[in-house]
């Protein structure tokens, strides 16, 4: 007896209650309840961080305070900073597309270690809780910027330590489902499929985990050195004792650049899992792309102190670390040629993960191009700490794995729910973010190349147009957003009943009910084909 | 199906390794007592490493294991190694 | 049931060995960090270093490196001894292993209270008063040690909780991959040590 794969048959197959109500979620081991755990709890915490980020755009529509004193607003663009890093975009792919799916694309009912699944979780809402709880005890919400520099995070009398003690959980719940997902791909992938026949979205998950596993612990050590320093006052990173300041900034960067990568690296997997499927094209040159994502990883970690160019760090670091950030920018531009090389003559249909994932190579490339002019050290020493660098980071962070997490949403959302959304809504959404998002970073990026400084809550009075610009697209893009965001819901709750396969896609999540079951693979599934072979004439629905 | 991947080691060969690590604890001290200047901090990591090795081929098993056990680990030194060196580039030509 | 429904309830020994080999990965990244900041300072204050090194007991930290190797050894012995259907070997080495990491942790006592007592902490005035690299050391003595201990009452709580399931046979012939875990995570917390000895101790 096969689970059958009608959605209507099996009612709401892993949506469907078991008897064990709330806790049968909230202890679920189940990879595919997980991952929509990890997505209302992340999604949840990404709108905290765009009303601050809408906050913050408010303050800066006009020069002098506008909505908020200056200490406020420090700690306005640190809880933005600390919620989308730490929150949204680190977590966000691999938490939640990587657990709903890489089980399901690699034949397998679940993850290496499920219960250590769930801990991951659960140390996530453990971080998140006490970071909220910082805000209101203590001096309160830290006003340091996300990067916690010293001098100014051992002295401030914001609540630094217990805020940095959340991150510090929250790199566990990192570094356990990097664990989980390495182990997951090595000894649980079913017969047939061989490491060349594994998503390209799997070899990015992979790479991801790697790098969770090897850089998070460095976060974690850097951030209890700071809690140490605050209590002990050892003086590591003090002058006065004989510490080094810049020390605190190696550790902290290097963590925190190969976290980019954390953050880029699955949602490249995503766009070159839907690209294939909407060009109806098999992918073009799998094994470059599945080791570029190796590549990235790799070469990603050694490019720290491109961050670090006027720290007062020697000139031969300087030289060695602007070197090597330009030979990390060889593995993403051989995705980026690939993605078009598939493109090339297909058949490209529209919908609205197609143009996510269109999008997110055009506002990915921007971001990436213009990582160069930073990690150039000549020219980086005019924008360094410009809006320019927020821009450039806005525009691979959110126009790269922002747009990539919505593109997976909307891939996905049939496969999840069972239903489909409005598609003419969502490319309405899709077209006001795109727009919005252009017109608010865009601007960042003119504003900065002409000397406005990030982090400062006034300026001189010929910033203020382009800053006014800027807000407006804010809100273009924020409705954009709640449109798409509405629009899914609507969907989830009364949308049309979705096929097991909309999108006529080849992986195997397709293959099972929609929404999927509670059971995976009943059977041991064989494989016996790659991912992307459109060659088969494969009718699109 | 309990998969074994090696017969359990024999105790005579703990015990050897155990006494090859105290013989090394005994000669960095040894070492580590005369001035040999800069040589002396790569005596001892030196020996150091060579006792690590020992605890992790034989007491941790590794040398029973699978390639892909001491393909990683490797990998994870290589990390290590490369974040303190790149550090150098910065530290050693203030 | 499926094969797939009876491998959620059989353990996979490779997998769950892996799992365990990556999170030691973390632990070496982490101390690392402190191992970076350590290398960066002695570059930058070598003579400072051997100096304050002398503070520290050098016969003390002898022993704790013996004892700790001693504690490997026994839990070495423990995983083996499973494997031969020996439970009462396999607990007396991880009792006797859980008393090194005890027997290494008072000694850590004695050696702190006499530190202490000279007025050598971080942050101390008679610390202060010395020369910077002597501050950076002791505060990266006191940290870096500190953290290995912690690591050492956890490996020792660890072992304990083994002893104890293999009393009750939880960690049996067929079944003992979580000792064996158990093991590999005790023995990180002696290679630790390996490196913490010379680099602290060992200074001239």
């Amino acid at each position: 007896m096969t689970a059958t794969s009608s959605a209507t048959a099996s009612g709401r197959g892993f949506l469907a209650p078991n008897g064990k109500g709330l806790f049968g979620w909230i202890f679920s081991t189940d990879h595919k309840r997980i991952g929509l755990l990890y997505m209302y709890a992340v999604l949840t915490f990404f709108l905290v961080g765009v009303s601050l980020g809408v906050a913050i755009r408010l303050e800066l529509i006009a020069p002098g305070e506008t909505i908020v004193s200056a200490e406020t607003y420090n700690t306005l663009f640190t809880l933005h900073g600390v919620i989308m890093i730490f929150l949204f975009i680190i977590p966000g792919i691999p938490a939640i597309f990587g657990n709903l799916f890489l089980p399901i694309h690699i034949g397998a009912n679940d993850v290496a270690f499920p219960r250590l699944n769930i801990f991951s979780w659960w140390l996530y809402i453990t971080g998140a809780t006490i970071i909220l709880v910082s805000l209101f005890t203590g001096g309160g919400p830290p006003d340091t910027g996300w990067t916690f520099y010293v001098p100014f995070s051992t002295e401030t009398t914001t609540n630094v330590p217990l805020a940095v003690f959340g991150v510090f959980v929250l790199g566990f719940s990192s570094i356990l489902t990097g664990i989980n997902f390495v182990t997951t791909v090595h000894r649980l992938r079913a017969p047939g499929v061989t490491w060349g026949r594994l998503t390209l979205f799997v070899w990015a998950l992979y790479a991801t985990a790697w790098v969770q596993i090897l850089a998070t612990p460095m976060l974690a050590i850097t951030l209890a050195l700071i809690i140490l320093e605050r209590f002990l006052g050892a003086g590591l990173f003090d002058p006065t004792k004989g510490g080094d300041p810049i020390m605190y900034q190696h550790l902290f960067w290097i963590y925190s650049h190969p976290a980019v990568y954390i953050m880029i690296l699955p949602g490249m997997g995503i766009v070159t899992d839907i690209i294939p499927v909407f060009a109806r094209k098999p992918v073009f040159g799998y094994w470059a792309i599945a080791f570029s994502s190796i590549g990235i990883a790799a070469a990603g970690s050694l490019v720290w102190g491109h961050h670090m160019f006027v720290s007062g760090m020697s000139d031969m670091a300087i030289l060695v670390f602007s070197l090597l950030t330009f030979i990390v920018a060889i593995p993403s531009a051989v995705k980026v040629f690939n993605w078009v090389a598939t493109l090339y003559k297909g058949s490209i249909s529209l919908d609205p993960p197609m143009l996510f994932a269109l999008s997110f190579i055009f506002l990915f490339s921007i971001g990436g191009l213009t990582g160069l002019i930073l990690g150039s050290a000549a020219t980086d020493v005019a924008v360094h700490d410009t809006d320019f660098v927020v821009g450039h980071f806005h525009y691979t962070m959110f126009g790269g794995t922002g747009f990539a997490f919505f593109a997976g949403m909307h891939y996905w959302f049939p496969k999840i729910y069972g239903r489909m959304y409005n598609k003419k809504v969502a490319s309405l959404a899709w077209g006001i973010m795109f727009t919005g998002f252009n017109i608010l970073y865009f601007s960042m990026m003119i504003l900065g190349l002409r000397g406005m400084p990030r982090r400062y809550y006034d300026y001189l009075p010929q910033y203020t147009n382009l800053n006014v610009v800027a807000t407006v697209g804010s809100w273009i893009l924020v409705a954009g957003m709640l449109l798409m965001f509405l629009n899914l819901l609507r969907g989830a709750r009364s949308g049309e009943p979705a096929g097991d396969n909309p999108w006529g896609a080849l992986t195997l999540e397709w293959t099972l009910s929609s929404p999927l079951p509670a059971e995976n693979f009943p059977t041991v599934p064989v494989v016996e084909r790659g991912p992307y072979d459109f060659d088969e004439g494969i009718q699109r629905p | 199906m309990t998969e074994q991947a090696h017969a359990p080691i024999p105790y005579r060969i703990f015990v050897v390794v155990w006494v090859l690590l105290l013989t090394l604890t005994a000669t960095t001290v040894a070492v580590s007592r005369i001035h040999l200047g800069p040589l002396n901090i790569w005596a001892a990591l030196g020996i150091a490493s060579l006792k690590s090795a020992l605890v992790i081929f034989f007491f941790m098993h590794l040398k029973y294991e699978r390639l892909f056990f001491k393909l990683f680990l490797l990998i994870a030194l290589v990390t290590l190694a490369t974040f303190i060196g790149l550090t150098f580039f910065d530290v050693l030509y203030r | 049931m499926s094969d797939a429904g009876h491998s959620a309830t059989h353990k996979d020994y490779t997998g769950a060995k892996l799992g365990m080999w990556l999170f030691l990965f973390t632990e070496v990244i982490l101390f690392g960090g402190l191992f970076v900041l350590y290398a960066v300072y002695l570059d930058r204050y070598p003579s400072e270093f051997g100096s304050a090194a002398q503070e520290l007991n050098l016969w003390l930290g002898t022993a704790n490196t013996v004892i700790l190797l001693t504690g490997s050894l026994l839990v070495a012995v423990s995983v083996s001894a499973i494997r031969r259907g020996s439970r009462g070997l396999a607990q007396w080495m991880l009792w006797g292993a859980v008393f090194t990491g005890a027997f290494f942790l008072f000694n850590k006592y004695l050696e702190w209270s006499k530190e202490i007592g000279h007025g050598i902490y971080p942050n101390s005035p008679v610390l202060l008063r010395k020369e910077h690299g002597e501050v950076i050391f002791f505060g990266l003595y006191y940290i870096t040690l500190g953290l290995h201990g912690l690591h050492v009452l956890v490996g020792s709580v660890l072992l304990a909780v083994m002893a104890i399931w293999v009393r009750t046979g939880r960690i049996n012939r067929e079944d003992f991959v979580t000792l064996e875990n158990s093991g590999l995570y005790w023995h990180l917390v002696d290679l630790v040590w390996i490196f913490i000895f010379p680099l602290y101790y060992l200074l001239l």
